[in-house]
């Protein structure tokens, strides 16, 4: 084996090596080198076991995720969406929680306003619905609170 | 009942300190790397036997890997009437565990064995005695580039094992069983998350220094003649074995 011959394999190795791992990275972890779009805010009263990076959907188009989940001072839940910059949200936007399937992942759903006002980045959206729990409407009817 | 325990401190004492040498040996050898002269050709030579010459293994084992998970997973996942998964269950033990351990595995029998013998022979044969009175540390020459090899070259060859056991998946599981291509890559996308890449990652940087590091110092401290060498390589075989599955219970339950 000549010299050069070694340099070239162990360099398409190398590249090769490197290709997967940009791959798995980019494609696969979706790791952001350039971070694109902006960040709403969102404050639920129960998220019910919503995870970071879940993803957040119009129309049941992905739109984005959600970045962060935090806990505000008054015992509600708050998130971070981080959305793409072409989605502008109007003002009266409904942003509420459901369900994939029937054990499916939760998601956050954004029902689009007809506000003349937009949310600016950093801005939050006001009107959110929390998860039905079928626990808590099964215990309501039982105890009859309906 | 003394002799008993007397036999248990002998054995005790001797595990640590064969601990400690290794430790001591790989802090020598990765101090010797910031020390000129440097021998990028070595390193170069080193990458090849250690990495080029495992690609064909690692695809091999790679493929069929993948091609084992997408069947068996899929059977299991029909059954809850969610083979929609079979992509991410396929994508996430491929890069989260088998894909660091099974590379770590494969490296160790093909190179880790023969660094052993490489350097085993050369300490009973007095090769490395004749390097260090031509004044060449011993360390420096054989030693160095090869842990360096090992470090570079183990995590590229796990990231090809991935990509490729991602492939065996999608002929089994797309091509074969008929599962639609795009939920099958759109359910991976999802659910793998940068924390499983970075953690395969580590993973495998610490096999690929475990592994030649276990055969370094293994052929290194050969003694007794061709009978020692034979010893020092099954040693480094089944010790590199056992050190890389209990590191991986341990990475795995401190970083994941």
């Amino acid at each position: 084996m000549s010299r050069g011959n070694i340099e070239l394999l162990v360099g398409l190795f190398v590249l090769i090596g490197l290709a997967s791992l940009t791959y798995l990275a980019l494609h696969l972890g979706e790791l952001e080198l350039f971070s694109h779009g902006y960040r709403v805010y969102a404050v639920f009263d129960n998220i019910s076991g919503l995870k970071t990076g879940a993803p957040v959907e119009v129309a049941g188009v992905e739109v984005g995720k959600v970045e962060a989940v935090e806990m505000t001072q008054d015992f509600r839940a708050k998130l971070t969406l981080k959305l793409d910059t072409k989605v502008v949200l109007k003002e009266d936007t409904i942003a509420s929680i459901r369900t994939k399937g029937i054990i499916g992942d939760k998601f956050v759903k954004l029902t689009p306003g007809f506000s003349d006002k937009v949310i600016p980045p950093g801005g939050t959206i006001r009107e959110t619905e929390s998860v039905l729990e079928l626990e808590e409407l099964i215990s309501k009817y039982v105890h009859g609170k309906v | 009942m003394v002799a008993l325990l007397r036999r248990l401190g002998c054995w005790a004492l001797g595990l640590v300190r064969e601990a400690g040498g290794m430790m001591l040996f790989l802090l020598e050898g990765l101090a010797l790397a910031f020390v000129p002269p440097f021998r990028f050709r070595r390193l170069l030579q080193e990458m090849y036997l250690i990495g080029v010459r495992s690609v064909l293994i690692i695809l091999l084992t790679a493929a069929f890997t993948g091609m084992i998970l997408a069947l068996q997973g899929f059977y299991t996942l029909k059954q809850y009437g969610s083979e929609g998964a079979l992509g991410s269950a396929v994508a996430l033990s491929l890069i989260r565990e088998m894909g660091p351990v099974l590379t770590a595995l494969m490296v160790s029998a093909r190179a880790g064995s023969a660094v052993t013998a490489e350097i085993g022979i050369m300490r009973i044969t007095e090769q490395l005695d004749a390097l260090d009175t031509m004044a060449v540390s011993p360390m420096q020459y054989v030693v160095m580039p090869k842990l360096l090899a090992g470090l570079i070259t183990v995590p590229l060859l796990t990231a090809i094992f991935d990509v490729m056991g991602i492939i065996g998946g999608y002929i089994v599981g797309v091509i074969l069983l008929g599962l639609s291509s795009g939920i099958y890559f759109s359910e991976m996308v999802r659910s793998v998350v940068p924390l499983d890449i970075n953690g395969g990652i580590v993973k495998s940087l610490v096999f690929g220094l475990t592994i030649i590091l276990v055969a370094c110092y293994k052929g290194y401290y050969t003694e007794h003649g061709a009978e020692g060498v034979s010893r020092a390589t099954n040693q480094t075989v089944v010790l590199s074995a056992v050190l890389i599955l209990a590191w991986d219970y341990l990475l795995t339950s401190f970083f994941m």
